[in-house]
């Protein structure tokens, strides 16, 4: 990759970074910040739209990059992850938008803590929210820092880190100048952009085989090295027990940690209605199906195209498989179409990363101030102060991922991600379902729902393979693994439903039958909402 | 477009409603908890005017507004359709991807087995499950807009109108006032027998 890809997916960068600045500077010029305007946007997004900064906030470049490279390098495997991704969103259809939008105003927490004793319960579920996000955020800037190094040809660790201090500086500035409107904004640009590059690549690699989808697959499978195995599961989740079964609690963590990502949850509240927000979700399914059926063909059109060995020779994680795809179709590394479809590529991905972490921030955000600081703090507060809690926090939380992304530059994005989501499941799917679907739920069942799911799958990841006893672990010289499995959701999803459940059983006070009845009325006829 | 348009002014907390959080109380209606005694007579003096389904107890209080809603036909028909719907889907859903997984993780030879050229099982249920998902949101898009919304609205309103038939007998008796607030929900409540179909 010569100098001049690099330079023009530095003035691509660099324009994208001026326009997000110009729409935080836009939307936040002379608003004065209601809570309302911060955490929801002034609740007035049409669907589409929300649909589309749905999509943005949801499909990362750790997707756009990641899961086309596993289907590089993988074949088959590669797609297991986007199946995961997109079956999850029907969780969130079904179950969680349209109810969510009408009980809750900014958080997960206001939905759970409605039927409870409010502090204990917003204390828990703000806890178990700003453990996600942080996760998630780490997973973004350590992707973002390997990603900027790699597509600039910068591998020394300088350039790395101070990519993950600028995306944290920069993700700062968007969320505590403009608050969920800019975020927003910034989101549907790149869902966008995102879908336009995606589409474009595609259309490139279909026309290149004449919009035959079996030559696809089998020039794919020549070029792989592995014949027709390329085209059928096991090249990397089918060695033994043990991988397996990671693979199925990975699985069972997409399925159902997305609809208790409260970055996910958060943008239900951008729009008027809960009529609205299933609008939204429709459109942000269609979105993001199309998204990774594209990334499938993407995946596959760098096996064949580029050939899987020459994609593992320059990234072993198979994350440049779609720049150098980028560059072959645009006609070779030195013409001027390849230049521009690398650099392009890679300003769409640097896009990706920079409105997921600001949506992410954003969320965490609200956790801090609207639950936790809320709920710790029992001074009398204006909504002008929660937003100034919430600024803070934003900062706050930026300077934390920074650190942390600094300090977990070594660990593998996908593992992050995929932990993220376990976490997600495991402490704040159970707790959100049973508040909407179970009438005899406690405040304790609650409380111990998200405490039993969160510390068990913080606990086996800390006792996995991931933190000690390989060459690959974090502390690879000592050794305390006790659970064989990377990924936790196997054991910790049904460990928070379990905890809830037994939480309840187990309480001496009843569940209150009125609040029940307003959450159930409110949560199915919108009354009420805010 | 610092101000919502929430038209249920009797739950609308300001936008800093968080600000009270930090108590065991409910954090919807707290403000209208206050008033319990006084609105015995309201409630009482509602119950001539409810509509068909609502058996309200004369006595009651304010809180149990969703009480009455809740146990009301109207409003069990809604929540029997969305579970009707939801939770065969989701149980259908969950155990295709489930399926689709553990298949793939534990036999490996049965999904490349060939069907077509180069496609094999594999892919043929890689696709399945895009397809799949894309029809189950357009089926339940489909079904809660024909089967659900409107009953839903017609609720909303009616758990309006009692709300503000409330607050005005609290604030002053008037008959002619509450004969007026009578009009709306009746109306929406005619269109019922459409979505009943």
């Amino acid at each position: 990759m010569t100098g001049d890809h690099q330079t023009l997916a530095l003035l691509l960068f660099g324009a994208f970074v001026a326009v997000t600045l110009a729409i935080t500077t836009w939307v936040s010029r002379g608003r004065r910040g209601s809570a309302e305007e911060f955490y929801a946007g002034g609740r007035l997004f049409t669907p589409m739209e929300n649909g589309f900064a749905i999509a943005g906030d949801y499909m990362s470049a750790a997707s756009f990059l990641g899961i086309s490279g596993l289907i590089a390098l993988f074949g088959y495997d590669g797609m297991l992850y986007s199946v995961g991704f997109l079956v999850a969103w029907l969780v969130v259809l079904f179950l969680v938008a349209e109810l969510v939008r009408n009980c809750g105003r900014f958080t997960l927490a206001d939905v759970v803590a409605a039927r409870m004793r409010e502090r204990p319960v917003r204390i828990a579920a703000g806890t178990s929210s700003v453990t996600v996000s942080v996760l998630y955020l780490v997973a973004q800037m350590v992707g973002a820092g390997s990603l900027v190094a790699l597509l600039l040809g910068g591998t020394s660790g300088a350039a790395q880190a101070w990519t993950v201090v600028g995306v944290g500086a920069l993700m700062v500035i968007y969320v505590s100048f403009g608050g969920m409107r800019a975020t927003t904004w910034i989101q549907i640009v790149k869902a966008v952009l995102l879908m336009g590059g995606a589409l474009a690549l595609t259309v490139l690699v279909l026309m290149r085989f004449h919009g035959d989808f079996d030559q696809l697959l089998r020039s794919a499978a020549d070029r792989s090295g592995q014949g027709e195995r390329f085209l059928a599961p096991g090249l990397k989740y089918g060695g033994d027990w043990t991988a397996r079964l990671d693979f199925i609690s990975l699985g069972l963590a997409l399925v159902l940690g997305t609809a208790g990502l409260p970055h996910i949850l958060s943008r239900f509240f951008t729009v008027p209605t809960a009529r609205a927000a299933r609008r939204s979700v429709v459109w942000s399914i269609g979105l993001i199906g199309s998204f990774y059926l594209m990334t499938i063909v993407l995946g596959l059109g760098a096996a064949a195209i580029v050939g899987s060995d020459t994609v593992r020779g320059s990234n072993a994680a198979g994350n440049t498989a779609v720049p150098l795809l980028a560059l072959d179709l645009g006609g070779g590394a030195d013409s001027t179409g390849g230049t521009v479809l690398f650099a392009i590529v890679a300003a769409v991905a640097f896009a990706a990363i920079l409105a997921v972490v600001a949506g992410v921030t954003l969320a965490s955000s609200a956790s801090v101030a609207h639950d936790l600081y809320a709920s710790l703090r029992r001074r009398d507060r204006t909504p002008r102060g929660e937003v100034a809690v919430a600024r803070t926090a934003a900062a706050g939380i930026g300077v934390v991922a920074i650190g942390l992304g600094l300090l977990a530059r070594d660990l593998n994005v996908a593992f992050l991600v995929g932990l993220a989501f376990a976490v997600a499941a495991s402490a704040n799917l159970p707790a959100l379902l049973y508040a909407l679907f179970w009438r005899n739920f406690t405040t304790r069942g609650a409380v111990w729902s998200v405490y039993g799911g969160l510390l068990p799958a913080l606990v086996l990841v800390v006792l996995s393979p991931v933190v000690s006893g390989e060459p690959g672990s974090l502390f690879p010289g000592v050794d305390f693994q006790y659970f064989p499995l990377e990924n936790p959701g196997l054991v910790s999803i049904p460990l928070g439903f379990l905890a809830g459940w037994f939480g309840t059983v187990t309480s001496r006070e009843p569940a209150d039958e009125a609040k029940h009845a307003e959450t159930e009325v409110r949560s199915l006829t919108g009354a009420g909402a805010a | 477009m610092e101000k919502h348009d929430v038209p249920d002014a009797g739950t609308g907390r300001g936008s800093g409603g968080s600000g009270r959080v930090s108590g065991p109380r409910d954090p919807w209606h707290d403000a209208l908890a206050s008033g319990w005694a006084e609105l015995e007579g309201a409630g009482a003096a509602a119950a001539g005017v409810m509509p068909p389904g609502f058996a309200r107890k004369p006595g009651t209080g304010p809180a149990d507004i969703y009480l009455e809603v809740q146990r009301s036909a109207a409003f069990q028909e809604v929540r029997r359709r969305y579970r009707r719907f939801v939770i065969p889907g989701a149980a259908a859903f969950f155990t295709w991807y489930v399926a689709y997984v553990v298949t793939a993780t534990a036999a490996p030879g049965l999904m490349a087995h060939p069907v077509a050229g180069a496609v094999n099982v594999a892919m043929l249920a890689g696709l399945g499950q895009f397809l799949t998902t894309f029809l189950l949101t357009w089926a339940y898009a489909r079904h809660a807009r024909l089967r659900r919304d409107r009953a839903a609205l017609d609720l909303r309103w009616t758990v309006l109108e009692q709300k503000r038939e409330r607050d005005r007998g609290r604030s002053r008796d008037g008959a002619p006032e509450r004969a007026a607030g009578r009009d709306a929900p009746s109306g929406s409540r005619s269109r019922e027998p459409e979505v009943e179909r």
